[in-house]
Formats: C-alpha cells, structure tokens, sequence
C-alpha cells in the first residue's frame, strides 16, 4: 500500500532537506553569501526552483528562504497508527526534495567545478555531464517540440546484467525518448557505466545522457522539463500549476527504477508525480495504482525487464507510431546523432573520399516500379574493412499528386532518414553527401539495399499523400556513380534556378506553422518563400507539401491577401489567421520587421535578432554561441525575451536562412543594419552574406559587420564601425 | 422496565456498547432517558400528525384531512395536499430559521472580531481574501480587519436584504444550476425574508397550490444552504480556522476521571472557541488544581462538539441520542449549553448528581437550569465565569463511572479546503483524483451521510448504511451527529479502509484518509454543496450537481433543519434519502416530492425505512446517474500521439490543463 511509499518518501525528504541544508551552511561560511551560484549556462537560474516559486537564486544567500520554503513543505513522518492522510504531505515532501537537491547540485558546482564534464559527450575521464546548458536544451527542445522526441525516462540504478541494461536503452531509443541516467543500484551499478562498457555510444547525441552517478542529479531531469514549459510553453515563473499540468499533459516523461528502493528514491519519486511523472520498477515495492495526480497509475512495480519499456509508456499513456523498417539494424531518430568515429569505421563512401550522390526525380506513373530496390557492383559482405567505394543513390518517384516542386523536399529526407540507421552515419547532401558504415551496422548484415528499403518505406509513409510508388537504385560502380552525378547536376541547376526565382511577391499564398502548438500553444510561424521558419527546418515549399499531404495539419495556407505596408510586410490575410490561429493573443504580424509586431517564436529559433540602440543597428546570435554578446545578453537570456510565443519587439527569432534573404529586416533597412554576428555564424553564412552584400552594392559591407573579434558590448562595437564607416550609423534612428 | 435497576433493561435499541456500560451502572439507575420515555409514552404517533394532514394553521381547526374523502377536507376547503404542503414548508422554515439565527450570531461575533473586539482575531486569511472576490470586496493593500469588517457587514446585511437581488454566494453554483433558479425564480434574496415570506404564504387563506408552496419552501431552504449556512461555515472558519486533517477521539470514554470535565452541547461555537481558550489559561487551570483535578477536559456534545473538534481536535463525548447518557457518567462538572438540540430532560438528568446544566444564550432556558448569559464583547470573561463555576462542582463529584475503554480514535478535518489539498499537495491540489477514480469506476460515487440521530431506528444503523456504502465502493461524507455516531462506530479513521470494497479501499490507502470524512458540524452542510460543485468543475461528470453519481441522506433526522437541509440540497440537484416524511397522508404531493420534483430541480426526495434498505436506495441511485453519464462502459486505456498532444494547443484538450501560455 502506499503509506509504505508515502512515508518512506518522507523519511527521505527529510534527509536529503537535512544533508543539503548542511551543506549549504557549510558553503556560507566557505564563500559567503555573495558567492554566486548558478547551474552551468542557462538563463533559468535554478530552474525548478524558479520555475515553482519564482525566485531567483543567484548566491549563496538567496539559498536561506528556499530552504525556509523546503521546511514548511516538509510534513511530520507518517504515524503508524491513526495517520492523517499522507498523500498531499508526500507530494510535497518530494517538491521540498527537488528545491534542496538543486540547490546542494548547484553548490557542487562552486566546489568541484569538474565534478561534471558540461558537455554533449562524455571526456576520456569523465562519463558525468551534469546538469543540461541551455544550448544543449534549446537544440533538444526542438525535437521535443516537433515531436520526433515525446519525453524522457529518467533512470535511477541499474540492472545487473549490462546486456539487459543495453536492450532496454535500446528499446527506449526505438521509442524516440530521450534516457536521463542517475546514480547507481545497491548493486553498485549504474546504467551509464553499463552502456560503455558494453560499446553503446552515450552522450546527447545517442539520446543516452549520464547525467550524474547520484540521486540529487534527478533534478537535472526535472529541470529539463521545468524549461520546457517556460521556454516552449511561455509557462511564467512562479506559475507552478501551469508547469506542471503542462508537463503532466504534453511531456511524455517517466522515472524508471532498478533494484531496492531507498528512501531517498522514494523522496525523488514522490516529487515526479507532482509533474504527472510516474514511477516503474522491477522491485517488489508496493504499487499504487489509482490515477489522478498522473494521467494513469503513479507506480507501477515487479515489472520484469522484458516488459519493462512497453509498461512505462502504457503507464505514462504514451503511443509512439513506429513503423518497422525491416532491416536487421535497430531504425529511429534516437540514432540520428550517433557517430561513426574512426575506430568504429568500416567503410566510407563519398565526402571526398569517393565520388558519392544522391537525387531525387519524379517519374511517370508507369516508369516506376514500387519497391524496387537495386545495386549494382559491390555490397558490403564483397569487401574488406576500408575498401571505400563510390556511390550513387538514384530515388524515382511517382504519384498522382506529386509536383516537382517537392523533389527537393523528400531528397532532403535522406540526410535523417540514413542517419535514422544504428550503424550508419550520414553527412551533407546531394554530390557532397558521405556516409560512413560502422563496425556494428556490418555485423549485423548491413547492405547497401537497406539505405533503399528505408528510403522506400520511409517516404511512403511520411508522404504517402502525394506519391504513390517510389524505386530505388543505388550503385557501387564508378562508371555508373559518374552518368548520375551528371543527371544531379543537372536537375539541380534546375531546381535552384526555380527556387531563386520564387518571391514572396510571386506566391499569393504563404504557409502557417503551428507544428509546434503541442509545446508553444499560442505561437503561430509565417512561412513565405522568402522566410524560412525560424528553426531553419521548414521552408515554403515544405509548407506546400506538407499541407498537400495532411490537409487539416500544422501547415495552412493563408491567402496573405492585400499588402497594406511592404516594407513591414503587412497583409490583411496573414494579420486575420495569426489571430485567430494564436486565439487572440496575437493580432498583428509585421513579416519584415524587427520592431514593429514581430514575428513571435517557440523558442526552437535557431539564432535571435535584436537591437542594439547605441549603435543603430542590429545583432544576431545563434543558438551555438555561448558567449556575451552585445546586447549585454547571452543568447539563453535573449532566448527568454523572444520566446514562448509573445511578442517583444526589438527581439525576434530567426533561422540562419533568413539573414540572406531580400526581405531580411527591410522595415529597418535590411542588410545594412547588421552589425554583429557570431563568427562561427558569419563563417558559416560567409559565401551567401558575401553574395548578398555585393547584390545591394555594397561588397565592403561585409567587413563591416563586426564579431565578438571587434567585441562584446555596445561601446566596443560602436567604435568598430564608426572605425568602418558602417552604414547602419547614416540611418535614421530605429529605436 | 424505565425504573428498573438498570434504567433501560431490555431496550434493545442501544447496541452503542459505552451507552449499555453507562446506564447499567447504579449511579444511573434513577436516571430515565429518552428510551425510557418512549416505552412509558406507550401509545403511537397520530396517523394525521405523521401524514402531514392535521392542519393547525387557524382557529377553525384543527382539521384532519383524509386525502381522498370528499368530506374530510379543510373547513376552508384546503385539501390534503395544500395542508401536507403548508406543514412540511413551515418545517423548512423553521429549520431555516434556526440556521439563519445561528448564522447570525456568527456574523455578529465575525464583526467583533474584525473590530478587535474579544479574544479571537483573523485566523484564516487566504480564505478571507477567496471570500472576498466573491463579495467584490477589493484586498489590494489593505489590512486584514478592514477587510474582514466590510464582508462581515456585507453578510449581515444579507439577513435583512429587501432588494430583489439574489444572495451573494449563489454565484458559487454551477452555471446551469443559477440558470434554473432564475428561471423558476427561487433565488434567495434575504435569510429573514425567505423565513418571513414562507410563514405568510402558509398562513390561512394565502398560497393554496402545493407546487407553488413548494417554490418558496425551496427558495427559504436555499436561502440557508447557500445563505445564512454558508456565510455560518465561511466565517466561522476563517475566524477559528479552516478544519485541517487532525486526529481526536470519540464516545463517552473521552470523559476523564481526575479532570473536571465540561461538556459544551448545542451548536454555536462562539462560547466554546472561547471556552478553549479560558481552559487553558492558567489561572483557571490553578483553580482546578485547587479543587483536587489534574486539569480541564473539554468534551463536545452534538454539533458544538463538531465544530470545536474539527477546528481544535478537542474530543466529543456524545451526540444527540447520548446527551443524557453523557450526564449519567456522574463524571459531568457542568453541561454547557447553547442553543438547538438540547433536551429538557438534561435538567432532570443531572439533579441525580452534582452538574450543572448551565444555559448561556438568552433564548434558550430551561427549568433547572442555571443561566449565565454568554457575552460576545467579553467572551473570555463570560467562558472564565462558565468555567469556574464547573470548576468549583469538581468537589462535589460523587461516584462515577466512565467507560474508559470505549473511545474511538478519529481523524477528523476534511473541509472541501482540505479535500482539495488533500488530492494533490499544495502545487497540484484538485478535485481531479476524485473525478478521474469516479470515472474509472474505483470510487462508485458520493454519499453525504448528514444530519441528527434519534430513537427511532437503533443507534447503529448510521454505521449499517455506512458500512454497506463503503463495501459498494462509495466514499461517504459525513456531517452533525451522524458524523460523531460513525466515528463512535469506528469508521471515521484511515484504518477503516479495510472495511472498504478493494477498489475504494485502494484508493483510501493511497490518500492515507477515512472511507468516511468528518465534513464538520450540521450547519457545514454547505461544504457538502460546495465541494459537490467543486467536482462538477472539475469536469468529466457533468454539468451540473444533477449529473454527479452523488446522494445525501439524513436518515435518523429529527430536527427540522434536517428538513431545510433536505430541502436545499433537492434544490441544489442532489437527491436525499430520509427514513420517513410527514408527508404520506397527501399522495399526490407525496408524489411530487418523491418522483415529479425531478422534472423541475434534476433531483427529489427519497423515502426508505430500514438502514440497508436506505444503503440500497443509494446505490441504485449513484448506479443509474453512472449509467446516464456513460461512465459505467469499460474505456479502453487513450495512449497519446504527437496528434493528440497537438490538439491540446487548442485549449479544449485533457480538462485541467492550467495554462495555455500568455494571453
């Protein structure tokens, strides 16, 4: 019964309140109560704490009233006889839990600043990565919000057996959801350490994060979801219910538990159900099995490792649409980001190595064959480790509704699609495309055939509405690799000379995006051909289609009807869909203007424009850049001005695409305001920024746009262009 | 047999074992109690009287009227069911009126407090601040007593409101429950009012159409339940305290031998919060040790024991039917009473021994009794006067005889506050659990077990029906003496659970609470109506109070508030179970009450005579409301896709979603 729960879950809290309130008052009299005190790179403070109470705990000091707060929540132990009721008490015990373990975790990382690696993979001499930065957490958050990640399993302990361990990770990637792993069982053993030992690759990457080999490190997992519903959800701080109802319902997640329980499990345990977070466990603890502060049952207990994934979504309500792909490889997108790295490598094809490309062309109805896959020349089981070959994928496709407009959608595929492959790594696209097959794929039977049965079965079933037969023909013979390269070539001129000539002036129709109102519920993204979304991933043309293929989904044309000022973009039509599609919370839209009804965001924007007043211009950064900018804000901070769907003008999202297109701020000047980016941004943009600044006659401007090289506040980068002579200083004021 | 040895030999009515140990005792042989009056009586109640068809209204009268016998109608022509409709009307209006007086006198003691006046002070201020958006009352930037002042006259205002303006708590109710009020015209507007108008429209000659009577009789209920109740329950709580989850204990084995012992009986808590108070001041606790005690016990009665119970844990000797039985322990310094429920008989009980029975409210004396007027502007000085004269009887105790042995423990506390919090901790409280258990069919439905307890049926069968609800899965409330009779009978405490069915007993076990919730005194009935609302907001039961697997019964009533509170809760949509109503003589109104008042309000009034046949009718009722909502089909688990969690960014997704972003 749960009094055996609910008063072990008690026990614990008091404990783990006790040990971080001694901790705490060990660190004050070390460092003072000025020291400051954060979790590594995020905006969000302490985030559980923050996001529950509001408060911000920046020192040491600000530690003293939360643990006030963690002593009013902490209830009497149960009595054994004539109790009161113990559940509200319980659920309280385990927030109390959350707020102490934060703040002991955020001290650990003023003593033992390596105690964790902080990064996306584990070093050669530390698996533990400690607490999410924000950038590790706006990149995750993306696939959250669009959905190709539902949740995720925080995992305390671990099984005996690592093979066991590995299967379950397995079947947890299979299922899309990202595994949180903390501390160790009483057998002393813990999952990370499992993996690695049995070869599975850990690290963000793989969705396999080690967090931490301790119990305080679930509020890494916790406060995961608590930024979620702040940055996605614009869940205020301090709006507790709103958080956790909104994590109960829209992020799928779960605590998974290996072996005995202690007290300090259980304290942890009863602090996820506040969030809807159900416990499952292969011991024999008691269950409890009523539902109502989870959707379902709160714990689940005694199940056995065969069943043990399909038991934790069941009981969280989770249903992941898999389709079996049948190759011998596991298949998903939790194997997206995995690495082929040198030890692992096989074989490589294409990426300078060889010659290496992939196409996409529509066929007549009559001219393909559904489901034909071919190879000719080599197949893996015909060569030795490092025999590299070249390689050509050649997909043609037919179907009563397919365009040619969409061939460059559905090739774009590829890239995830081969990536979705355990084994394979993927990179680039087109005639620079590589792929590299590792060790693991080749003992499991890898053939160059399955790249086309995944590609078959994939695009069938994503894009089922617009084609109706796809083929594949994939060779290994240079010769043949070669007559395909100059097919490609060819039709890719063709494609880009079309898409080059698309404006937002030639289409009478954009596309909304509300892809992400699972996670952002007022947020409406307009797509034009001449603004990508600000995730960088969805374009006009993916608009097109995607509407074609789900007529009532996320993509909806809007008649952007007349245009009542072209420099802000305003259209009539795209003014009456955003608000009605954001419910009234949005009732204008300017589509090229930074300061004037900006366009709002999810928070999954891949960089963040905003206006510098002394200098007159603009900055943008993207998501990678970690450090100052000028603004005087990093880019997690921007992040919370420009997120969660509400409108801040002089912030706005915006996708990398965007900063070279013909509309890019045209109601402040366009191009010419930008003047500072992010070098790894300007690097990476260089060619087409250069292009762009020749086309507007000014081929200088590009030097003039300083980085973090010339500087990081708004003095430093004002001298630079008066330096310069960069235009933005001749405009008129924007601000 | 009344003056038998043992008092009460062969009554096999008390099976209540502290009862049986008490009266057979000879220090309680000399003591006749009401079951020995009702043997000595020896003679049946008037078959017009209990029909409801003996009609007193004017001097042409009495007249009896046989329903059905051209001749046997009123002098005035009244038939049977314009006389059974007039009675039965005036018993809700007087049972109003008894809440509506004791509300008042709350009110009054609220605005003395919020004046600093006396010893109480502003104790619960969130729910001050909750009343006071109800009352549009603004809190920004002011001090609590200011606050408190404005809404405390605003209620005492509502006592005498001449306007046509309804009451203002019925804006608590559901939407289509205000709706239906308006539409039949029942709001309440003043608690006086409705009293006022119901007695006139009663009175010979006025309103001769049982239907129409009807209306007002529901009006003047609801005028108590969402009025001068309401307001009683409201204030009071945030003046001693909201009720929290706290463990005390029951029957007579409460008394304590070495300690004077004060039993405070009736219904306002106004003296008895400040007789807490004076017991543990110690200059009192020093006259007591003067006196030979070890201390002062305060032990509750009836519904004053609820009240100080639920607030300060303070135990209750006895209910209703015990009052006696308490006073023959010859363990009683002194008997305070208030109003309401106190028998005469006490006084002739205690000359046996040395009590006294002390009155304390102007309106309420009786032969042999002792008055010293309780005033609210010196509270602690009149409790301190109380007090020392019980005090000084402690010499004078003579042989006594407690049965110590026979004390339940009890968990007591569950405002809907406490319900609310109970379910989800301070940051997801809700009535969700609830609703989703209701729904997935572990929790059947909701029975409000309220009300008196009398000699008609034996002193268990609270405990039958309530043993037989729990058995069937249905989580019962409990309020008044029915309350302290099922924790008498063990069931108000969380080890109970295993009497439960497996699926109530499961979630009982996983809340840490009793299959039975003490809700408080009889005038917290109003928690019952709010916390059923509360369900119905909660949503995925209905839309009304109507549509909720949800009963009330009153089944050993006595008092004519059990009436009113009958009475408005029918109004309210939910359906009550009595064991009997004077109402049998008039078939037709009869009927209305019983089966065509469902048309108008979605509910009606119940009649069964024995316990199980009471549980039975319960159940049946919860089972077709379950039926009606469609909750009873199996459902297949909802597993969630991408698909479905992006619908919810249309706000009409799962039903508690708290937030849809910035608006």
């Amino acid at each position: 019964m749960s009094k055996i729960i609910c008063s072990a879950a008690i026990r614990g809290a008091h404990k783990i309140v006790d040990m971080a309130e001694e901790k705490y008052e060990e660190a004050l009299k070390k460092y003072g109560a000025d020291q400051e005190v954060s979790l590594p790179n995020t905006a969000y403070f302490l985030p559980i704490i923050y996001s529950m109470l509001g408060a911000k705990v920046e020192k040491i000091g600000d530690m003293k009233d939360i643990f006030q707060e963690c002593r009013t929540l902490l209830p009497d132990l149960v009595s054994e006889h004539n109790w009161l009721p113990y559940l509200a008490p319980a659920l309280d015990a385990g927030m109390a839990t959350y707020f102490a373990e934060e703040m002991y975790e955020a001290i650990r990382y003023i003593e033992t600043p390596d105690f964790y690696t902080k990064t996306e993979e584990p070093t050669d001499s530390n698996l533990w990565l400690g607490a999410a930065d924000d950038v590790i957490f706006r990149k995750r958050g993306v696939e959250f919000v669009d959905g190709s990640a539902p949740g995720f399993a925080a995992i305390v302990g671990a099984p005996d057996d690592k093979e066991v361990a590995s299967r379950i990770a397995l079947e947890l990637q299979e299922k899309n959801l990202y595994i949180f792993m903390h501390d160790h069982s009483v057998n002393g053993k813990n999952m990370s350490q499992q993996l690695v030992d049995n070869g599975v690759q850990v690290g963000w990457n793989t969705r396999l994060v080690p967090f931490a080999d301790n119990y305080t490190s679930v509020v890494f997992s916790i406060g995961f979801a608590c930024r979620v519903a702040m940055a996605f959800g614009g869940i205020k701080p301090g709006d507790f219910r709103g958080n956790l109802i909104y994590n109960k319902d829209r992020t799928f997640a779960f605590v998974m538990a290996f072996g005995k329980v202690s007290d300090e499990w259980y304290a942890n345990a009863a602090g996820a159900f506040n969030w809807g977070f159900p416990t499952i466990s292969d011991y024999d603890i008691p269950e409890v099995l009523p539902t109502g502060i989870c959707t379902y049952e709160h714990v689940v207990s005694n199940v056995p490792h065969e069943e043990f994934v399909q038991k934790a979504i069941e009981v969280r309500g989770l249903k992941v649409n898999v389709t079996k792909i049948d190759i011998p490889m596991s298949f998903g997108p939790a194997f997206e980001g995995e690495r082929i790295r040198k030890d692992d490598l096989f074989m490589e094809c294409g990426g300078g190595r060889t010659t290496g490309v992939e196409v996409l062309i529509s066929k007549e109805m009559d001219e393909v064959e559904d489901g034909l896959v071919t190879l000719e020349g080599k197949d893996i089981s015909d060569i030795k480790q490092g025999e590299n070959l070249p390689i050509s994928i050649l997909v043609e496709v037919a179907g009563r509704e397919m365009q040619s407009d969409f061939e460059p959608i559905l090739e774009r595929q590829f890239h995830h699609l081969m990536n979705y492959i355990q084994g394979i790594m993927h990179i680039g696209q087109r005639d620079i495309m590589w792929i590299r097959i590792g060790h693991g794929a080749v003992e499991k039977g890898f053939s160059f055939k399955h790249l086309g049965k995944v590609l078959h079965g994939k695009l069938h079933q994503e894009f089922g509405a617009i084609l109706d037969k796809v083929q594949v023909k994939i060779s290994t013979v240079q010769e043949t690799v070669e007559q395909v390269m100059a097919m490609a070539k060819e039709t890719y001129a063709e494609r880009d000379l079309r898409l080059g000539n698309m404006t937002d002036e030639t289409e009478e129709v954009f596309y909304s995006c509300t892809l992400c109102q699972s996670f952002a519920p007022s947020h409406v993204c307009v797509i034009t051909p001449e603004r990508v979304g600000m995730c960088g991933a969805y374009n006009w043309l993916d608009g097109k289609a995607s509407y074609q293929i789900n007529p009532t989904g996320p993509n909806q044309p809007i008649e952007k009807g007349e245009c009542t000022d072209a420099e802000l973009g305003d259209f009539i039509g795209i003014n009456e869909f955003v608000n009605q599609a954001s419910r009234g919370a949005v009732p204008e839209v300017s589509c090229y203007s930074l300061m004037n009804n900006p366009m709002t965001a999810c928070g999954c924007f891949e960089a963040i424009a905003a206006m510098l007043p002394q200098c007159n211009g603009i900055m943008v950064v993207n998501r990678d850049y970690m450090g100052m900018t000028p603004s005087g804000m990093k880019f997690t901070s921007l992040a919370g001005m420009a997120g969660g769907g509400a409108q801040t003008p002089g912030f706005m999202g915006v996708s990398k695409h965007y900063l070279t297109s013909r509309k890019l701020f045209m109601a402040e000047g366009g191009l010419k305001r930008v003047v500072w980016l992010p070098k790894i941004l300007k690097d990476e943009i260089s060619e087409k920024l250069k292009a762009r600044c020749e086309e507007i006659g000014m081929p200088e401007l590009y030097d003039m746009i300083a980085t973090e090289e010339q500087g990081t506040t708004e003095e430093e980068i004002l001298a630079f262009l008066k330096e310069k002579g960069h235009p933005a200083l001749e405009m008129e004021s924007a601000v | 047999m009344a003056t038998s040895k043992t008092g009460c030999e062969g009554c096999t009515d008390i099976t209540c074992s502290s009862s049986k140990l008490v009266l057979e005792q000879d220090i309680a042989k000399n003591v006749r109690t009401a079951y020995d009056r009702i043997q000595a009586r020896g003679m049946a109640a008037c078959l017009f009287g209990s029909g409801g068809t003996c009609c007193r209204n004017c001097n042409m009268g009495p007249c009896q009227i046989i329903d059905g016998v051209e001749d046997m109608i009123g002098v005035c022509g009244a038939t049977a069911d314009t006389v059974a409709a007039r009675n039965f009307a005036r018993t809700v209006a007087a049972g109003a009126a008894a809440h509506g007086d004791h509300a008042r006198e709350m009110v009054k003691g609220f605005i003395e407090t919020a004046r600093g006046n006396g010893p109480h002070e502003i104790k619960d201020v969130e729910k001050l601040h909750a009343l006071a958006k109800i009352f549009g009352v603004e809190i920004e930037e002011r001090d609590v007593n200011d606050i408190a002042l404005e809404i405390g006259e605003m209620a005492l205002a509502e006592f005498g409101n001449q306007s046509e303006q309804g009451m203002t708590m019925l804006k608590r109710a559901t939407k289509k429950r205000q709706e239906i009020w308006k539409k039949l015209g029942i709001e309440p507007r003043g608690v006086d009012r409705e009293v006022v108008e119901m007695m006139h429209r009663t009175h010979i000659g006025v309103d001769q159409e049982y239907e129409n009577i009807m209306l007002q009789a529901s009006r003047c209920a609801l005028s108590d339940g969402w009025g001068s109740s309401m307001l009683s329950t409201e204030l009071t709580d945030i003046m001693f305290g909201t009720p929290v989850p706290r463990r005390a204990i029951v029957d007579l084995g409460v008394l304590k031998k070495d300690q004077v012992n004060v039993t405070v009986h009736g219904h306002e808590p106004l003296l008895a919060e400040a007789l807490c108070i004076a017991a543990e001041d110690p200059e009192m606790i020093e006259l007591a040790k003067k006196q030979g005690a070890k201390g002062i016990n305060l032990a509750g009665v009836c519904c004053t024991g609820n009240e100080i119970l639920m607030r300060r844990g303070i135990p209750v000797a006895a209910g209703f039917v015990q009052q006696e039985i308490a006073l023959s322990t010859g363990a009683v310094e002194a008997m305070v009473v208030d109003v309401q429920c106190i028998m005469q008989s006490v006084a002739e009980v205690a000359k046996n021994f040395h009590t006294d029975i002390i009155t304390t409210n102007y309106r309420a004396k009786m032969p042999g009794g002792v008055h010293i007027q309780f005033d609210e502007h010196a509270a602690l000085e009149s409790a301190k006067e109380i007090l020392s004269r019980a005090i000084k009887n402690y010499k004078k105790r003579g042989t006594c005889y407690i049965p110590e042995e026979t004390k339940l423990d009890v968990v007591v506390g569950f405002s809907h506050e406490t319900i609310n919090y109970m379910l989800g901790g301070r940051f997801r409280a809700s009535y969700r659990p609830l609703n989703d258990n209701i729904i997935n069919g572990r929790i059947r439905g909701v029975a409000a077990m309220v009300g008196c307890d009398n000699f008609k049926l034996a002193d268990d069968a609270h405990e039958i029906i309530a043993r037989e609800l729990i058995k069937n899965n249905i989580l019962v409330v409990a309020t008044g003496c029915a309350a302290t009779s099922l924790g008498r009978a063990g069931l108000v405490n969380p080890e109970a659970a295993r009497y439960c069915g497996d699926s109530l007993r499961e979630v009982c076990e996983t809340v840490g609470m009793p299959p039975v919730l003490h809700m408080g005194s009889c005038v917290d009935n109003s928690r019952i109506l709010i916390a059923l609302t509360q369900m119905v907001n909660q949503g995925g039961l209905g839309e009304d109070i109507d549509d909720l697997p949800a009963i009330g019964t009153a089944p050993l009533w006595m008092s004519e508030k059990a009436v009113a509170i009958g009475q408005y809760f029918v109004a309210s949509g939910a359906q009550v179970v009595f064991q009997d109503l004077a109402t049998s003589g008039a078939k037709t109104f009869n009927k209305y009450l019983l089966e065509d008042m469902m048309g108008t309000y979605g509910a009606h009034w119940n009649v069964a005579k024995e316990p199980l046949d009471i549980a039975r009718t319960m159940i049946e009722a919860i089972e077709s409301k379950r039926d009606a909502l469609g909750i009873n089909k199996k459902k297949e688990r909802v597993l969630f896709d991408m698909d479905m969690r992006r619908d919810l960014g249309d706000g009409s997704g799962l039903t508690d979603v708290g937030c849809h972003g910035p608006t």
